[in-house]
């Protein structure tokens, strides 16, 4: 049994949840834990171009299937245009939430071209941001849907 | 807040912030043969970008590139003890430390090139660390790195640059932190990873006061149980979740809680004092009384230490405010020398004041003292996060004001019930950290107290009108009995203090039928406190639903103005802010936005959705479903203007726009409805 982690492919750990997975055997840092409740979006991949939170599902589910996490999206060197925006509107304070939030905008970029705001908050709605950067983080995902993308 | 405990006069000359106390220059400062300079702040970064305002301070004075700057995680035994890093204080005690420092390293260093050199210092400039004279090149700071020009007690006649000489400081420089969290790598506590590191998960009483009668032995995991303390330690996180779901304690009926918060306010015993009085009272022409509930921190991240013991050495690894207060804290809990424990800070998620950072590292030592020389990680869950860590209290606020016959305020008069605001540990005898009642030979939590006023105050904080009042009195009544763990959190008393004077304000002004700004600005004569008013009144349009208010948090720092717009159907969503706000020199215009932002937007989260609740047994709002927060669908759009005065001393920006956004919000309620908050949060149960 395998899956797609960030494009490579890799044996499907036993037990625990994905977000217990990705931050355990696989070292990843993107994905937060916030809740183990779907509540408050820290943990969200992409799961199958879908953004889904990772905190509750068992690493089972994700069998044959694509995961992509924050560190999937771009490097330093290859930046996705959403980490680029990000740092161009310094969207964030003390950047804990912006994994999930990352992987939503990214989902949402995949869906809809153009979006505009209020579609932008409808897709971050699951998303908690306790340091109350959202207008920058609004404004950065409006910039990087200006960019050619992905 | 912090250092403002320990600021007992003595007779030796004045030197700028945290430099007062940590003098010498080698604790701050140390140049390296590679081209760095090694700074080391006692301060931390919460989130609010302090590591980077540091950087743009040390490297304009120093004149050297900001990327050659590194600093050290603030560290016990290493890092000067700036004491806690709260009370948006630390760029006026940390920031101004190191630009003192840094020019007294400056000129040192300058004063040994031209002696050696025989060129005369005027003739010598200093170009990203190189020392240039009139000839050429004449050495570098690192060329003489290791020489210990830096063991020496600063100067206090070192001169930092005149502002108009500042090149980075004023700048909106790029947060340093962000890069590495929009890129997914580690840079939190919680991606730390010690070789061999276990997991710990605690179990807690179900109720408050509980007593832990007996437990039997966990499934894939280690026991630790000192008393009431219960906890699991596994070599995974899932092992660990797992083991501490299937462990079924039993437990003592708990002492209670104040099953009607409102009776328990009025009615507990508290000890009273009076925080201003001038002039004499009178009799009331208006009087209000102001409610206001328990709040959580409610980060999105959680609470996590990493702990080892080394034979009798203990190592933590924390997101403590302040690293020497927790190692205070933990020695007088485990009965250990304090010289013995080393804690060295590393980010968590955002901070907004004494949450359950410090009580989650007594937590991984409690654990890692059952694995001695191995590693032990523990982790809070959402539900420890808001029902076990440290709320803000509960407070009811009494106000009687009088006018004159034209309407103009004569008499103020309030008093305050509220629980003491700082139970922060590291400053009294006994540890006041979450396990330490509950482990054998624990002592009782001590009730929560309330920083003198010089020092920025607790729930006395802005309950001074800054209005021009020729007759004042302002008095405390502070519980003593202190049923729910009670600390500070952003913005303090402030929150319901600044409420409840620009309610009564925004009162008086329509009962003298005067418009709200006009009536505000006849009664106030501080310049700063005028300009920051006119300013975000010139920059708020009126509508339906418009609200102001202003205030200068703890009457001491910053002056913030902010005006709101508010619709009210089924309920009341805040749709627009402008904030216009004077906090003396600004280091990095774009990350005091950030903060203002974030502060006002707190405010909205407050005024509008948060309550922690709880029961005749324990606290009940303890998940994002029962503790609601704001969220994108309901963020209002934010307009902010820095009115800036670069030769002023800076002064904090994290707080100061908090509480006048909730008082702002009522009084656009008030224009909505008609109806004049008395309680938060200003949902429709309580309107
Ligand atoms: S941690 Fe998964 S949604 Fe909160
Ligand atoms: S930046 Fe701190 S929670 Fe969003």
């Amino acid at each position: 049994m395998s899956f797609s982690l960030n494009g490579v492919p890799v044996a499907l750990p036993q037990g625990g949840t994905l977000l217990q997975a990705l931050r355990g055997p696989f070292g990843l840092n993107g994905p937060k834990l916030g809740c183990a409740a779907e509540a408050c979006g820290a943990c969200h991949v992409l799961l199958d171009g879908v953004s889904v939170p990772s905190c509750a599902l068992p690493v089972e589910a994700v069998a044959g299937r694509v995961v992509v996490t924050l560190e999937g999206l771009g490097t330093p060197e290859d930046p996705h245009p959403l980490q680029t925006a990000f740092l161009e509107e310094q969207a964030g304070q003390c950047g804990y939430c912006l994994s999930g939030i990352i992987i939503s905008a990214a989902a949402l970029l995949r869906r809809e071209a153009k979006p505009d705001e209020d579609a932008v908050r409808a897709a971050l709605q699951p998303h908690l941001c306790r340091c109350h950067s959202h207008n920058r983080i609004l404004r950065a995902v409006l910039r990087a849907q200006a960019e050619p993308h992905q | 807040m912090n250092l403002a405990f320990n600021t007992a006069p003595d007779d030796r000359p004045r030197l700028p912030g945290s430099l007062h106390v940590n003098r010498r220059l080698s604790q701050w400062l140390e140049f390296r043969a590679d081209g760095t300079v090694l700074v080391r702040p006692g301060k931390v970064e919460l989130g609010q970008g302090i590591l980077t305002a540091l950087t743009q301070i040390v490297a304009d004075e120093l004149d050297v590139d900001p990327a050659r700057v590194a600093l050290l995680p603030a560290t016990t035994g290493v890092s000067p003890n700036e004491a806690v890093t709260s009370g948006s204080l630390s760029v006026q005690e940390s920031g101004m430390a190191l630009r003192h420092a840094a020019a007294d390293a400056r000129s040192i260093f300058l004063s040994v090139v031209s002696q050696r050199s025989g060129v005369t210092p005027d003739a010598i400039r200093v170009e990203d660390g190189a020392f240039i004279g009139p000839d050429g090149p004449l050495g570098s700071y690192w060329d003489m790195a290791g020489q210990g020009l830096l063991e020496a007690e600063a100067s206090p006649a070192a001169q930092p640059k005149p502002a108009a000489a500042r090149r980075l400081v004023g700048t909106s420089w790029p947060r340093l932190d962000l890069p590495a969290k929009v890129f997914g790598q580690a840079r939190f506590i919680h991606d730390m990873r010690l070789p061999g590191m276990l997991h710990a998960r605690m179990v807690r009483p179900p109720s408050v006061g509980a007593r832990l009668l007996s437990v039997g032995p966990p499934a894939g995991a280690t026991l630790v149980r000192d008393g009431d303390f219960l906890a699991v330690v596994a070599a995974s996180e899932a092992l660990a979740d797992r083991a501490a779901a299937r462990l079924k304690p039993s437990w003592s009926a708990g002492t209670g809680l104040p099953p009607d918060t409102d009776a328990w306010l009025r009615a507990a015993p508290g000890e009273d004092s009076v925080v201003a009085s001038d002039g004499t009272p009178a009799p009331p022409t208006l009087t209000r009384e102001f409610r206001r509930p328990y709040f959580a921190h409610a980060s999105v991240g959680l609470c996590c230490a990493l702990a080892r013991w080394d034979g009798d050495a203990l190592t933590v690894w924390s997101h403590t405010q302040g690293p020497y207060n927790l190692a205070a804290d933990l020695a007088k809990a485990l009965g250990v020398p304090p010289d013995a424990i080393t804690v060295i800070h590393a980010e968590g998620a955002g901070c907004y004041g004494h949450n359950g950072a410090d009580d989650v590292a007594l937590d991984a030592a409690l654990c890692a003292r059952e694995t001695p020389g191995v590693p032990v990680r523990a982790l809070w869950s959402r539900a420890e996060e808001l029902g076990h860590g440290p709320l803000s209290p509960a407070m009811l606020v009494r106000v009687d004001a009088t006018t004159d016959a034209a309407g103009n305020l004569t008499h103020w008069s309030s008093h305050i019930r509220s629980n003491g605001h700082s139970g922060r540990p590291g400053r009294g005898a006994v540890a006041t950290l979450l396990a330490a009642p509950w482990i054998l030979g624990g002592q009782p939590m001590p009730a929560s107290i309330n920083p003198p006023l010089a020092g920025g105050g607790g729930a006395q904080r802005n309950a001074v009108p800054i209005y021009d009042v020729p007759n004042l009195q302002v008095g405390l009544t502070r519980i003593t009995d202190m049923p729910i763990r009670s600390s500070a959190l952003r913005g303090l008393g402030a929150l319901i203090n600044v409420w409840s004077i620009e309610s009564v304000m925004d009162e008086l002004a329509g009962r003298a039928g005067v418009d709200p700004v006009e009536y505000r600005l006849r009664h106030l004569s501080d310049p700063r406190a005028r300009a920051v008013l006119e300013a975000v009144a010139a920059m708020a349009p009126r509508a339906p639903g418009w609200g102001i208010a202003v205030a200068r948090y703890k009457n001491l720092g910053a002056w913030c103005a902010v005006a709101a717009r508010v619709e009210a159907d089924e309920r009341v969503r805040c749709r627009e802010l402008w904030i216009a706000a004077d906090m003396g020199e600004v280091i990095n215009p774009d990350g005091a936005v950030n903060q203002l932002e974030g502060g006002a937007l707190h405010g909205v989260s407050v005024a509008l959705h948060e309550e922690a609740r709880h029961d005749g047994s324990r606290i009940t709002s303890d998940s994002w479903d029962t503790y609601p927060v704001l969220r994108f669908a309901d963020v209002p759009r934010v307009t902010t203007r820095l009115i800036t005065r670069p030769e002023q001393p800076p002064l904090g920006a994290g707080e100061a726009s908090m509480a006048p956004a909730i008082a702002a919000i009522a009084a656009g309620i008030h224009a909505a409805l008609g109806v004049r908050p008395t309680r938060l949060p200003f949902t429709p149960e309580n309107l």
